[in-house]
């Protein structure tokens, strides 16, 4: 057989697809992570245990330093995999301790790999604390300085409490494929029944949480391919010559009266396609359909 | 959950590093953990597994595995979430490999 092969699709290592360890050795410098905790000392979680489920070394989340082009950074990495991410009481002590390093070490950013829905409902009060824990550590790492990154491109998304961690960070670098919301589609379903939301409607579902809407509607600020080396791209550029402001009450209420008003100009929307001809994109039928680059050429071209 | 315990003597084998750990704990799937043990000539396996009923299996699928492979001197830890036999095998293959420096 002579057929050729497409280079491009041998390189291409999936980020949806790849574990949290394999994302972490991907998208750092080779060779540069260093675990904190590692599985051998770590505890899996005592709540788990409790209700007979068996628990993951790491629960479910991977942290440490590493280099990013030369830099040093601090790396979180949540396992998809394992209970979908699910923030429990370890996994979030994990996170608030390192973001709690990186407001004292000031590395040159810390990359956080989300990939999950929200808190771990086997711990329950547990893991919400945990989450609000992860919120304050990440605006007091912000404060201190340090930009913190969200890389959102796993099969769980950023959804619940994480969707909220997220966007608390400097800036979130997403694919296509990530999904940013509250609360999750089958969350929604249940609550306000299927006619306000179709959860098995996967079109429907990428066309409000995914990483195009989130492009076009300025949430995420870098859109790149599913591809561990298409987010480490996307994270140097993020961060090349980016200082961290200090918190202001100016730009805060600034960024409310933004939210505000967006919210009043969709209001009533119920698609994302409704949304994206509102922002002027001339056939929103066409958004699910195009490649990144062209996505990301059509978005400069918009009204601003 | 289901807790096992196994212990097999088998031929020594020397570590790369530490501890070496491969696979995740979802659906159909498991990690193993692999460290250094107490006994050269031994390995003892703990599993902690979702799939009650299935000790036999196990034992059968480990055992056939140090019997195959130099794994004295481990103690391997198993957090499993149904994963089949196959699977187990080919971690347990792969964490062996990583363990040993990828010598597989």
């Amino acid at each position: 057989m002579n057929t050729p092969v497409h280079t491009s699709l041998v390189l291409r290592h999936s980020y949806f697809e790849a574990t949290a360890r394999s994302r972490v050795a991907q998208v750092l410098d080779a060779g540069s992570f260093r675990e904190f905790l590692p599985p051998e000392v770590a505890q899996p979680s005592p709540h788990l245990a409790i209700l007979d489920i068996p628990g993951a070394f790491d629960d479910g989340v991977i942290i440490g330093s590493a280099a990013l082009d030369g830099k040093p950074v601090l790396v979180i990495a949540q396992e998809g995999q394992f209970m979908g991410g699910a923030v429990g009481e370890i996994h979030g002590a994990k996170i608030v301790g390192l973001l709690r390093r990186a407001a004292l070490e000031k590395p040159a950013a810390v990359i956080f790999m989300v990939d999950s829905g929200g808190v771990r409902l086997h711990e329950a009060n547990a893991g919400l604390i945990a989450i609000s824990e992860i919120m304050r550590a990440v605006l007091d790492a912000r404060a201190a300085g340090v930009p913190v990154l969200a890389l959102v491109g796993g099969s769980c998304g950023a959804f619940g409490g994480m969707g909220i961690v997220s966007r608390l960070c400097s800036a979130i670098i997403m694919s296509e494929e990530g999904r940013l919301a509250l609360s999750g589609p089958e969350v929604i379903e249940t609550v306000a029944g299927v006619e306000e939301f179709d959860s098995k409607d996967r079109a429907l579902v990428w066309r409000v949480t995914g990483g195009k809407h989130r492009y076009l509607t300025g949430d995420c600020a870098e859109l790149v391919e599913d591809d561990a080396a298409g987010f480490r791209q996307g994270a140097i550029d993020v961060l090349a010559g980016r200082t961290e402001p200090l918190p202001s009450s100016t730009v805060l209420r600034a960024e409310q009266e933004r939210l505000s008003s967006r919210r009043q100009r969709f209001a009533g929307m119920r698609d994302g396609l409704e949304v994206w001809a509102a922002l002027g994109v001339p056939d929103p039928g066409q958004v699910s359909l195009i490649d990144r680059d062209s996505l990301v050429a059509l978005k400069k071209g918009l009204p601003a | 959950m289901e807790n096992l315990e196994f212990r097999f003597t088998a031929q020594p084998v020397k570590p790369a590093a530490g501890a070496a750990l491969c696979g995740v704990v979802g659906s159909g799937n498991l990690e193993i953990l692999i460290r250094p043990g107490d006994e050269a000539d031994a390995c003892t396996v703990v599993v902690k597994t979702s799939a009650r009923g299935f000790g036999k299996i196990w034992e059968a699928v480990i055992a056939e595995f140090a019997s195959r492979h130099p794994v004295g001197g481990t103690r391997i830890a198993i957090n499993d979430m149904g994963a089949t036999p196959a699977v187990v095998s080919l971690r347990l293959g792969q964490a062996l490999g990583d363990y040993t420096g990828g010598a597989q």
